[in-house]
């Protein structure tokens, strides 16, 4: 099972939450801040798990020994899994991929800002993955369909932001206070140690 | 109306949408917190207006606030407004906020009820989806209950889209709403063989969480995964799959064996290393689980080991780190094959990465060796030096420590190395574990009475070295340190070369500085020292020492008296006055150290940790009963006599109690005396033990002489590397010493056999440095001997422990949508989904009527049986060749799920066959064989048989049989009771003695009917030439998955048994309890040895979980016959047969108790009928109380109400009443099962007769 999911930048900002077990909002608050603090501190180059360590409290917040952080670390984000034994640690560095990767194809070179503007869809894109902490589909492609199908739905009705919304802000774009790096997967070499297709 | 859409429109223009709102935060860097709570303004005015979408615009940006940490819960009605718009745009934020922020707590959930459900049933799957997808974050047990039914059937919808997303859910809705595991089961199961492989993925995702908890009840789906493992293609599916055989396999070991040639396959052929992974440490789980007789066992190790190898070896830290992971599962069980590579692990302790250096020095605890321990240390204490950053560090020590202590010092081969590590340890700065380091020490002086020299006068040195450890005192952890060492000079003092010195340094100044507790222990060891001191000096001519000693004490404690902490100043004033006053007679010449000794005289011995825990409640206690009736609320005069006469009755039994306790606590005492009189390792009292003291090889050890100017350091202690030196010198000059020895024994033996190795030597040869005893820890005399791991009472998974196999009993259907709750719908009206629990209904209520026709046959045939039966009483010959049959039919039968044992076979089968297609057999016996066995009962003289022998046969042939064996019968027959009657008088006395078994004497014939034969509940286990066992199982109230199996061991021949071993093969219901650290497959040994004819007892706990139904366990004795010129192993093999009679316990009830529970409603019904029975009806109670463990409650002519209690805690009230040779019992019990199981067998035992 996952028990969360957390996606934050370098500096700790979260960009998407999502508990499948219930927190008060502090306590998820703290549950990133203590994540970030444990990630942000490993090098690029050391292993992409974190469990069980006894000194640190994040395990005890998140629920016991039997959990571990699975993590990786894309650019200016961090990609945070906290799962139970029951994972595949390996499975779930995959998942994490195939995650970024469907990001990257439904936002076409997916960067922060991109997490930044449009949180709801990269929800609605992790629902097509991950369901109530268990995985669902680990097909991109069957990811990616279902995403653009129900994208098309929400266009048939008209969408939330209806056009008069959408001109003013073309308007507020213009001042864009920074440009992030864009996170282009293409780019950046990732290893992934099992890269045979799901 | 239009005009209000248009001005709504025009509206949104100005209002923010989610992307605004997240600009507008960045731009407000400085007072964010300012800004969001204007747009939370905001958005609370725009959740007032009507339109839906600007409501979905508002919760939308709430979902992202929620984010950033801010609660929203406020908004919850809205977001559910939002979730039932028609809308999926706005119907998707709905259900995403919802998830974000609603939980069980929330109490506008139970609104969404038939939301949801519309939203379930919607014609759009995504609306579907949506609904679904939310759901699995909030779903609460209401929710659960209300709509298991919906999402059950959207698992075979057409889109497999939602039949996935609903598979997964189901998970979630087990958890909540347990009741709804059984009835969704079956169709779970067929998902695992749906065409679409994502649903198949999320079936075996939901099922695989479910077997993790609770693996036992997923066993039988073993084949259909085993299946789904060969033929599936998908990593995912494979590694989940694989995973769930890893948590299978302990329970059934040959599940492992079957396992391993197809993961040996995988792990050659697969190229994702995830797979890999997997599969290795299901191989590993698998080696765990089966016992060492595997054939290619070593090579599956071996392919472990080495593709492990090859990860850590490899660059990338993930692999490197996940092959310690699982090197250090294969360590647990095979420590030789991972030590050859400890070169490799030796390695990573020098990685960058430190979650890999954990990792290492994990696996460096399970592979030190009496041979390696010191070489290992020396390491670490290398890598301790060069770790930088404290966390790490501390983590090394605790490994170090963990490492030297484990198994109870058991690697320790000299422990003035060890106490010199500890010391060397003390250096470490800024450490918090200075408190681990002390208990250490306290625990090695106060365990290893050897090493206590050389503790103290470390310990000395430590002390008169304080000022280094205390640098910076206060928050420096180690001088906990201090502590210890104060504690062990001054407990130990007898041994202190120079105990003044040691004093002097106790009673610095600057300890004033001391954390408070640890200044206490410095005051009163003082004291004991002081002691020490004056008994060394006393008798000597010129008291002047002494003196001093007093002096000095007057003049430094009170520094102490002024203390802060008031346990330093309270002792330090006491013992100042004591001193005083010893100085005072010091003075008068009077000798007063015999006295002053006299305060500290006695040892203190170790008391095992959970010693209070396992103190058994004493019989008749009450912890939660009131000492004092609290105060009542009210102050009516009415209630005031009541609650005396409450308060007096308790007191007055308490009194009782207590008497009888000091006695037994006496007793107790006496015995434990006794014990420790005769155990070894136990330290007395007595001061001889302390003085006599030698310590061999402490004098040759320099304590090497203190060096203040090197600082930082405490002097003197880089010893430990001195020892290695020293006990490769002393392993070398043993081993030559044995060479030589050998070389001796050779030249005897020459041209006998070769000496097999020379080479290296093993861990036995390694003789500690000392004669060494380490004290084990006192345990309450009756203390409990098991461990029960605590399990987490909240855990929502025990819930769904349940058993699957089980068909479905009417009231288990899944509660369906109706108009009206209280009017129940006929199932017609249902939608079809419901056809499938119906199915199981009718299929239930029909095998109900299968069962009671069987009954009723099996009651005719029974009579037919008993005329021609007659006088004949007992047919051991018969029986057992019927018990051949009944043994399988009685489980067959007496149980209603018939599909357990069916499916319990096919795994079986499944199991024990080569590759046969799973599904296609069919073992099991067909289910309308009667049980004629039953009238005959399970005669106790009945011999272990195979149980393959056992092949159903047909009644009317069994009939023949039995006529034919007649005649011989009669011939033994007289022979036979000769001998039953000799074993009774044998074992009589082990008899429990229940109800009125006055009548248990074999000579009764003043009756008019035949006397009532002797009564036993020993029953024959198994026999040969050799041994004769037979056994009785009780039960215990107050452990309620215990029985004790008594087996009482006769040696039958002229030579003596020893080593006599009981095993028995466990099932997945019961099991023989072992001690800690055996393995599954470990036999008991049997605590005595028999001489030639003579008996004794032994008693083997065994754990059951269900109770309801009875079991045979098949086991084997194995022992050594040793005669005076030869000796040879032997076997034999039995079948333990759990009734259920054997889980009750006979427990007194009265009346108004009994009629109370009747009433209660609780219990199901069920009757009897016995014909022919001539025997007086007190004699037939008497045999139902003592063989079946009932009591009488009340007796009214030829009727009779009795009682009995399963372990469990399960009613069995009977209502016996005689007429004419027929007995009618009427029964009730909260367990039908178990009911319908204890009639049987009640049943037998008067076909017996």
């Amino acid at each position: 099972m996952i028990k969360a999911i957390l996606i934050f930048n370098n500096h700790g900002k979260p960009r998407l939450i999502r508990f499948y077990q219930y927190f008060a909002e502090d306590m998820q608050q703290q549950i990133i801040r203590e994540t970030f603090h444990l990630v942000s501190k490993r090098d690029d180059n050391v292993c992409n798990f974190l469990e069980g360590e006894v000194f640190h409290p994040i395990f005890s917040l998140i629920g016991g020994s039997d959990y571990k952080l699975i993590y990786r670390h894309y650019a200016t984000l961090y990609f945070v899994f906290c799962v139970d034994s029951s994972e595949s640690e390996l499975g779930i560095l995959d998942l994490i991929q195939v995650f970024v990767e469907t990001l990257d194809k439904c936002f076409e070179n997916v960067c922060e800002l991109d997490l930044i503007f449009h949180m709801d869809k990269v929800h609605y894109i992790l629902q097509e993955v991950v369901m109530g902490g268990m995985v669902l589909e680990t097909n991109m492609n069957e990811i990616v369909a279902q995403v653009e199908l129900q994208n098309r739905m929400e266009k048939s009705e008209g969408g939330l932001s209806a056009a008069p919304a959408r001109a003013v802000s073309a308007v507020k774009n213009m001042n864009l206070p920074e440009i992030p790096r864009n996170i282009n997967i293409g780019d950046i070499n990732i290893k992934v140690p099992s890269l045979s297709p799901f | 109306m239009a005009l209000k859409i248009v001005k709504g429109s025009i509206d949104r223009m100005f209002d923010k949408n989610l992307q605004d709102l997240v600009r507008g935060i960045r731009n407000h860097k400085e007072d964010e917190a300012k800004y969001i709570s204007t747009c939370i303004d905001e958005i609370k005015q725009e959740l007032k207006q009507d339109n839906i979408a600007v409501k979905a615009n508002a919760v939308c940006k709430l979902t992202y606030l929620q984010m950033l940490g801010y609660d929203v819960s406020w908004a919850a009605f809205n977001i559910v407004e939002v979730m039932s718009s028609s809308k999926f745009t706005y119907k998707r934020i709905g259900y995403l906020a919802a998830s974000q922020c609603f939980h069980e707590s929330t109490d506008v959930i139970m609104l969404t009820t038939n939301q949801i459900r519309k939203d379930l049933s919607s014609p759009n799957q995504y609306d579907t989806g949506v609904a679904l997808t939310g759901l699995s974050c909030f779903v609460t047990p209401d929710l659960a209950r209300d709509l298991a039914n919906d999402i059950m059937t959207l698992m075979s919808h057409t889109k497999p889209y939602i039949r996935k997303k609903a598979v997964l859910i189901m998970y979630k809705v087990f958890l909540k709403y347990p009741e709804s595991l059984r009835p969704a089961f079956p169709r779970l199961k067929e998902k695992l063989e749906d065409p679409d492989p994502g649903v198949q993925s999320a079936a075996v995702n939901v099922i695989c969480e479910l077997a993790r908890r609770n693996p036992k009840n997923y066993l039988s789906l073993a084949p259909l995964f085993f299946k789904l493992m060969t033929s599936s293609t998908n990593n995912w599916v494979l590694i989940k799959i694989i995973k769930l055989f890893g948590a299978l396999t302990p329970l059934e070991p040959r599940l492992g064996k079957k396992l391993i040639e197809p993961l040996t396959n995988l792990i050659h052929s697969t190229s994702a290393m995830s797979l890999l992974y997997e599969c290795v440490n299901t191989v590993i789980a698998v080696l765990i689980s089966l016992s060492s007789g595997m054939p290619n066992h070593s090579a599956s190790i071996q392919l472990c080991v080495q593709k492990l190898r090859i990860l850590i070896e490899d660059s990338d830290q993930n692999l490197k780190y996940l092959g310690l992971l699982a090197m250090s599962k294969i360590l647990k069980t095979h420590p030789k094959s991972v030590q050859s590579h400890k070169d490799l692990i030796l390695q990573c302790l020098d990685d960058k990465d430190e979650s890999i250096r954990l990792r290492a020095l994990d696996l460096l605890y399970g592979m030190v060796s009496k041979k390696n321990l010191m070489e290992i240390v020396k390491k670490l204490m290398l890598h301790v030096d060069k770790a930088e950053g404290t966390t790490y560090r501390d983590e090394l020590l605790t490994k170090i420590i963990d490492i030297c202590s484990q198994s109870n010092y058991q690697y320790i081969t000299n422990f003035e190395w060890y106490i010199s590590i500890l010391v060397e340890l003390t250096r470490l700065e800024g450490t918090r574990h200075g408190h681990l380091i002390a208990s250490q020490m306290l625990d090695v002086a106060i365990r290893v009475k050897a090493i206590r020299g050389f503790a103290v006068a470390q310990m000395a040195t430590l002390l008169d070295n304080a000022h280094l450890l205390t640098g910076n005192t206060q928050r420096n952890g180690i001088c906990e340190v201090l502590y210890a060492a104060a504690w062990i000079c001054g407990e130990f003092s007898e041994h202190l070369e120079d105990p003044m010195q040691t004093l002097e340094a106790m009673l610095r100044p600057k300890v004033a500085t001391l954390p408070g507790h640890i200044q206490a222990v410095y005051v009163q060891n003082a004291a004991k020292l002081f002691a020490t001191v004056l008994q060394k000096h006393e008798g000597e001519s010129d008291s002047q020492v002494a003196q001093e000693t007093s002096q000095l004490l007057i003049d430094r404690l009170p520094l102490f008296v002024q203390s802060a902490n008031l346990e330093v100043q309270e002792r330090a004033s006491c013992i100042l006055q004591l001193v005083k006053y010893i100085q005072k007679l010091q003075q008068k010449n009077v000798e007063v150290a015999e006295e002053v000794t006299a305060l500290f005289a006695g040892e203190l011995n170790p008391v095992a940790p959970k010693a209070q825990k396992k103190v058994p409640i004493p019989q008749g206690l009450d912890l939660d009963a009131w000492i004092n009736e609290p105060p009542s609320e009210s102050e009516s005069e009415d209630e005031k006599p009541k609650a005396v006469f409450a308060k007096e009755e308790p007191k007055h039994s308490r009194t009782k109690h207590t008497e009888v306790d000091e006695k037994e606590l006496a007793r107790r005492r006496e015995v434990r005396k006794q014990e420790q009189a005769n155990n070894p390792f136990y330290i007395k009292a007595s001061p001889s033990s302390q003085k006599v003291y030698d310590a061999p090889g402490v004098e040759h050890i320099p304590v090497v002489q203190i060096d203040l100017s090197v600082p930082l350091k405490v002097p003197g202690m880089p010893m430990s590397d001195q020892y290695v030196k020293l006990e490769e010198e002393r392993r070398q000059k043993a081993k030559a010493e044995r060479k030589k020895k050998e070389k001796k024994k050779k030249r005897e033996k020459r041209g006998k056999e070769r000496k097999a190795d020379s080479g290296p030597e093993s861990e036995e040869d390694i003789a500690p440095a000392h004669q060494v005893d380490i004290v084990t820890e006192e345990m309450p005399e009756n203390a409990l001997p098991s461990d029960d791991d605590d399990k987490d009472p909240n855990d929502p998974h025990k819930a769904l422990d349940i058993d699957l196999d089980k068909p479905l009993a009417d009231n288990e259907k899944l509660p369906v949508r109706t108009h009206r709750p209280e009017v129940l719908k006929s199932p017609a009206d249902d939608r079809d989904s419901e056809s499938f629990p119906l199915e199981t209904k009718k299929k239930s209520s029909k095998e109900k009527k299968e069962k009671k026709d069987k009954d009723r046959k099996k009651s005719k045939e029974e009579k037919k049986k008993k005329k021609k039966q007659k006088e004949v009483e007992e047919e051991p010959l018969e029986s057992q060749l019927e018990e051949a049959v009944q043994s399988e039919e009685i489980q067959e039968v007496a149980s209603p799920p018939t599909s357990t044992s069916a499916e319990a076979s096919d795994l079986d089968f499944w199991l024990s066959t080569a590759p046969v297609p799973p599904a296609t057999q069919d073992v099991t016996a067909p289910p309308s064989v009667t049980t004629v066995s039953a009238s005959s009962a399970a005669a106790p003289d009945s011999e272990p048989e195979e149980p393959k022998e056992t092949e159903p046969e047909d009644t009317v042939s069994l009939q023949k049989l039995s006529k034919h064996k007649k005649k011989k019968q009669k011939k033994e027959k007289e022979e036979k009771e000769k001998k039953k009657k000799k074993r009774h008088h044998h074992h009589h006395h082990h008899s429990d003695g229940g109800g009125e078994d006055s009548v248990q004497n074999g000579t009764v014939e003043e009756e008019e009917e035949e006397p009532l034969p002797p009564m036993s509940n020993y029953s024959l286990l198994a026999e040969n030439t050799y041994i004769k066992m037979v056994y009785d199982i009780q039960g215990n109230h107050q452990d309620e998955s215990k029985v004790v199996v008594s087996v009482i061991f006769e040696n039958k021949s002229d030579s003596f048994l020893k080593s006599m071993e009981f095993n028995v093969l466990d099932s997945l219901n019961s099991k023989l309890q072992r001690p800690e650290g055996a393995g599954p497959h470990d036999g008991l040994t049997v605590p005595f040895q028999l001489p030639p004819g003579v008996s004794n007892e032994a008693r083997f706990v065994f754990s059951v979980q269900s109770i309801v139904m009875p079991q045979k366990l098949k086991g084997t004795l194995t022992f050594i016959v040793k005669s005076e010129d030869s000796s040879t192993h032997e076997k034999l093999d039995f079948r333990l047969h759990f009734t259920c009679t054997s889980y009750l316990i006979t427990t007194p009830c009265y009346s108004d108790a009994y009629a109370k529970l009747l009433e209660s409603g609780n219990l199901k019904g069920s009757s009897l009928r016995l014909e022919g029975i001539n025997m007086p009806f007190h004699h037939l109670l008497a045999r139902i109380c003592f063989h079946h463990h009932f009591s009488v409650v009340e007796r009214i002519d030829s009727c009779a109400s009795m009682y009995s209690r399963s372990i469990q805690g399960h009613h069995v009230c009977l209502l016996v009443k005689t007429a004419d040779q027929t007995v009618s019992i009427d029964a009730k019990c909260d367990e039908p099962s178990l009911l319908g199981n204890v009639l049987d067998e009640i049943k037998q035992t008067f076909s017996k007769c």
